[in-house]
């Protein structure tokens, strides 16, 4: 059984594709063994910056002979019949035999395949791989039209059992495949061949390379642990950063320097994204966490230990960290002085060509954080102003130098300007949460600046009718939905979404048709937002608006706003889908959000969801599983006899025209149900309303069991058909249990 | 093998000009127009295009006027020196080649950390992009290196390899100076010696207050539109010359003018008159020359254009 080893030899892949890369060459290349009929014991795949490598153990030496029997047509078939029959299996008529069949002579075809040696296999499988290799960005050089992640350089692809290895011959454009490979650039150049994988490793790691990047992720930070750890110091532990610098080097050398006096005040968020970013160092802090020190990681030994390495970089460093202290000081004096020149400057930044500049987008965040702000517990005044300023650094020198420390630098420049904490916070926290692994803030103004933000996002871009379609989500609404989702549920908020999605949808109309209307229309369209806040809702708010100016007209405004409502519906069934895949994820059927979903105040996502909370767990109770039966047969029974008879029984059950018992227990149970469930669900407290519903069970069922519905007497079928009628309305009252799946 | 130190940034782009030209190399002049970078320089836009090899390395001056601080940034300048290098099709060994350069010029392999670093290059303006690497010197950004696939909206074949180094980084870091300024432009011990700072900290002052205060923006708008009207002209002629009745495609006086076009963009981004929406118009509209002028350039001799072909 002998083992295969290949490696790609290019120049240095990009850190982040080598991973993907090794297990792309491992599927690709296994895959069409097997399906050639290789099959293997094991496999495995590595990189480095300058190569890709598969080692498979245990492979067959060649794809085993397969036969295969065909029955063709009787032997006194048409000649066409049997031409065709030959041609197919690439036989001729004295290679296939006639066997007796009860149905006559029958011509059976028997196709051997014979089995091919492992290299051929093997030749034309790594070529396919290679031709057809999934890079992310893929080039071309020279005059090649082969296309690799850089130009590659050579194969080494052999075979070796007992008897010793053999290359596997073949050749994709121009470049043959051998049995050698290069080690270090720099400490071991020049090429070597090797017999085998553990021969190729060993002597790759004598060449300076580490083959295995786990290895080198381990090494990197074992050394760097150890250099902090002499020092009384930690290293900032950063996964994302470790794999790359892994990608970065055959033979790390890691090298601890220092950070020059001058930055240590900077925030350690800046010193850490500026290393980062920039240098791929690590940062290393001290016992009070901050951040003092640095890890680079060398791609090689030196006779001076890394000492002119180490020069080099702490130079490069000091640079880097000179540009960010001067934004950090521009931008506190900016800060400190007057922040409203931020703001001001983003009138001029486009936040989206439809819906105007970052500076209309804040005020519409305010107004909205504003309206908010009772709601969620925080100081009108407070709310307004922090979403005013959670934003402004944007315009900050820092955050056009490092985006991603958006809202934290806001944060320190808020609290160097002596505002409010609460305020200063907002900034940080009002872009949470971000995913759903994410924090949700929980400070009142935090929650009514976050919330403003993603309803203002959403609402504008539902109005101009940007919403996302199958994969696309450019404007990361879905995330957005479910940060309003989050923050509504996990700080337990009751808020009317309808009332907040149909205000900003007429923030959004007065922005989008501000050069469309007159000052008079304008203000109109800001009275109606008062009546919106009265109102609650659109629809009431607009009757009534349009009450008020009957006299001067309404209609320039009518096409503004005739969208509103069914915009506003969109988007709220947007949301509740997005509720239904949070909910899920939480173990609640999906029928079961849909059975509330049909209830009314449905824009008050944590009633919505303390109700399918309380119905799935009666739902899982023998008597609420047991009422869903009862339920659906008085609904269908109801239904029938309804549609038969062309009326409607919902009222005038009355016990004096109950013959049975079981018909009277079920009016005292369905009394007493009804007297539980009415100020239950008035208080909300679903739990008590369900299992009121669920006791129902025993009456119902006792009742179906002992009596007939269609009863000759019209009166008492009547009278039975307006009870089964009360089990309808009383159940219904409490979620829609028609939508429930059995 | 390693070199002995240069003592001066003018030693460095002799030694640069003297390895370039033992492997190869015609080593060109800079190009006598305002560029942004050497990848303007027709050796190096234009010559990547057609089944021509090629094969330039030369000096260009190049004009960031955005980049400007008065002289006073230790780094930034808005007139500095880029050393280009461009060989087509790329040599299988351009990566030993460039490093070959780094010790021509003093540096020792053997003491400093050299990395590959992914960074995609792409040229908006000019519609051109390639892949290949930042290369690290230490941590320092000391070259960009780049195997063209597409320049002028038109697929490189043969690629193109292209360095690109900034000259003055590059040498501040091998002669250990930390203010551009007083970086030795000549031998230190001649008995004239001039600073980097003697030559161009005054032209920096000068070029700052004009660039981002001074320069006259209706002037230059209306440079841009003019430059942008004379390519199109330039390309709308006939392609033989009814005078001398030779076929005569004019691609670079076109490109001449595209690149005339990028730089008062330049200017006028410094002087702070262009929104971030008319900025992507502009950009485009250099763009569409620079196709263009690529579209004339594969029709003429040079571009890989022969009588023979087109007859056939």
């Amino acid at each position: 059984m002998p083992d295969l080893l290949i490696e790609l030899f290019s120049e240095e892949i990009p850190a982040r594709m080598q991973s993907r890369a090794a297990q792309d060459l491992k599927k690709l290349v296994t895959d069409g063994l097997v399906e050639a009929g290789l099959t293997y014991e094991s496999a495995g795949a590595f990189s480095t910056p300058r190569r890709l490598t598969l080692s498979v153990e245990g492979m067959l030496g060649q794809s085993p002979t397969t036969r295969e029997e065909r029955k063709g047509p009787r032997a006194d078939a048409p000649e066409k019949a049997i031409e065709g029959f030959l041609r197919g299996a690439g036989l001729t008529r004295d290679q296939v035999e006639e066997r007796e069949t009860p149905k006559g002579n029958v011509l059976f075809a028997v196709i051997e395949k014979p089995g091919r040696p492992a290299a051929d296999i093997v030749a034309e499988v790594l070529e396919h791989a290679i031709r057809t290799f999934p890079w992310p960005k893929s080039m071309r050089w020279a005059d090649k039209t082969l296309r690799w992640v850089r130009p590659l350089h050579s194969i080494l692809c052999i075979l070796s059992d007992e008897e010793g290895a053999r290359v596997v011959p073949m050749e994709v454009e121009g470049i043959a495949s051998g049995d050698t490979t290069e080690g270090h650039r720099f400490m071991a150049p020049g090429a070597f061949s090797v017999t085998g994988f553990d021969d190729y490793a060993t002597k790759l790691k004598r060449a300076y390379v580490i083959l295995d990047p786990q290895e080198r992720a381990d090494t990197i930070w074992h050394d760097a642990t150890n250099l902090a750890f002499a020092q009384g110091l930690e290293v900032v532990e950063d996964r994302g950063l470790l794999a790359e610098v892994a990608g970065l080097v055959e033979w790390p050398v890691a090298l601890m320097g220092e950070i020059g006096a001058d930055f240590l005040e900077l925030p350690p968020e800046v010193l850490q994204t500026s290393m980062k970013e920039h240098q791929k160092f690590f940062s290393v802090k001290n016992k009070d966490g901050r951040i003092v020190r640095f890890v680079t990681v060398a791609n090689r030994e030196t006779a001076d230990n890394g000492a002119t390495i180490l020069a080099g970089n702490q130079k490069v460093l000091s640079a880097r960290l000179a540009d960010a202290k001067f934004f950090w000081e521009n931008d506190l004096r900016v800060a400190k002085s007057d922040m409203s020149v931020w703001t001001k400057s983003l009138e001029n930044v486009t936040f989206h060509n439809k819906l105007g500049s970052q500076a209309e987008r804040i005020d519409r965040i305010a107004a909205l954080a504003r309206d908010l702000a009772p709601v969620v517990g925080a100081d009108a005044d407070q709310a307004e102003e922090a979403a005013r300023l959670a934003k402004a650094d944007l315009s900050s020198e820092m955050v056009y130098e490092f985006p991603e420390l958006q809202g934290l630098m806001g944060r320190y420049y808020i609290e160097a300007s002596g505002k409010d904490a609460a305020i200063a916070a907002a900034a940080e926290e009002h872009y949470s949460p971000l995913g759903p692994s994410d924090d949700v803030p929980n400070a009142p103004v935090s929650i009514a600046v976050a919330l403003a933000d993603k309803i203002d996002t959403l609402t504008g871009f539902w109005a101009i009718d940007e919403k996302p379609t199958g994969s696309k989500d450019p404007y990361a609404l879905r995330r957005a939905a479910l940060g309003v989702i989050r923050l509504v549920l996990e700080n337990g908020l009751s808020l009317q979404l309808d009332q907040f999605n149909d205000t900003q949808f007429v923030r959004h109309k007065l922005n989008l048709n501000h050069g469309a209307l007159d000052e008079a229309q304008l203000n109109k369209l800001r009275d109606l937002l008062e009546e919106i806040a009265d109102h609650g809702v659109f629809g009431a708010a607009w009757r009534t608006f349009r009450e008020k100016f009957k006299q001067d007209g309404v209609g320039a405004l009518e096409p503004v706003m005739g969208a509103v409502p069914d915009t506003s519906d969109d988007l709220l069934s947007f949301m509740h889908d997005r509720l239904k895949v949070y909910l899920r994820d939480q173990g609640i059927r999906h029928d079961v959000i849909d059975a509330c979903l049909a209830m009314p105040g449905n824009d008050d996502l944590a009633l919505l969801v303390n109700r399918a909370k309380a119905l799935s767990e009666t739902l899982k109770t023998e008597d609420g599983e047991n009422l869903i039966q009862g339920f659906r047969r008085a609904n269908n029974i109801l239904t029938q006899a309804e549609e038969k008879d062309g009326v409607e029984y919902s009222f005038g059950a009355d016990p004096k025209f109950a013959e049975t018992d079981e018909e009277r227990a079920l009016f005292a149970a369905l009394d007493t149900a009804e007297a539980a469930i009415a100020p239950a669900i008035e208080a909300q407290d679903f739990p008590v309303a369900m299992g009121a519903m669920a006791d129902l069970r025993g009456p119902i069922d006792a009742f179906f069991e002992a009596v007939m519905i269609n009863a000759d007497n019209q009166t008492v079928r009547r009278n039975r058909l307006n009870l089964l009628s009360r089990i309808r309305q009383v159940c219904l009252g409490v979620a829609d249990l028609t939508r429930i799946e059995g | 093998m390693s070199e002995t130190s240069p003592k001066s940034f003018q030693e460095i782009i002799l030694r640069l000009q003297t390895y370039w030209a033992a492997k190869g190399c015609a080593v060109l002049q800079p190009y006598d127009m305002e560029v942004g970078a050497g990848t303007f320089h027709p050796a190096t836009t234009l010559r990547s295009l057609g089944s021509r090899p090629w094969a330039a390395a030369y000096v260009q001056p190049s004009r960031r006027p955005t980049d400007g601080r008065y002289g006073e940034n230790p780094n930034r300048l808005q007139h500095y020196y880029q050393y280009q290098v461009l060989i087509k099709p790329s040599p299988p060994n351009l990566q030993e080649l460039y490093l070959g350069s780094l010790e021509a010029i003093g540096i020792d392999m053997e003491m400093h950390d050299i990395r590959f670093v992914e960074d995609d290059w792409e040229s908006p303006t000019l519609g051109a992009w390639g892949l290949g690497w930042e290369v690290w010197c230490d941590g320092m950004e000391v070259s960009q290196f780049t195997y063209f696939q597409q320049v002028g909206g038109h697929d490189c074949h043969p690629v193109s390899g292209e360095l690109t180094y900034g000259l003055e980084r590059l040498a501040m870091y091998v002669l250990g100076i930390d203010h551009v300024m007083d970086m030795p432009f000549n031998d230190p011990q001649t008995p004239i010696p001039l600073k980097y700072g003697d030559i161009f900290f005054q032209t920096e002052q000068e070029y700052a207050r004009w660039n981002f205060d001074t320069a006259n923006t209706e002037v230059l708008l209306r440079h841009f539109e003019e430059a942008e009207a004379e390519c199109r002209t330039i390309l709308d002629q006939e392609a033989v010359d009814p005078k001398t009745g030779k076929r005569i495609i004019m691609a670079h006086p076109a490109y001449d003018q595209c690149i005339k076009a990028s730089h008062i963009f330049n200017l006028l981004d410094a002087r702070g008159v262009i929104s971030v929406t008319e900025r992507q118009s502009y950009i485009g509209r250099v763009r569409t020359l620079a196709k263009l002028c690529a579209d004339a350039f594969v029709q003429t001799e040079a571009g890989g254009w022969t009588a023979q072909e087109a007859g056939a």
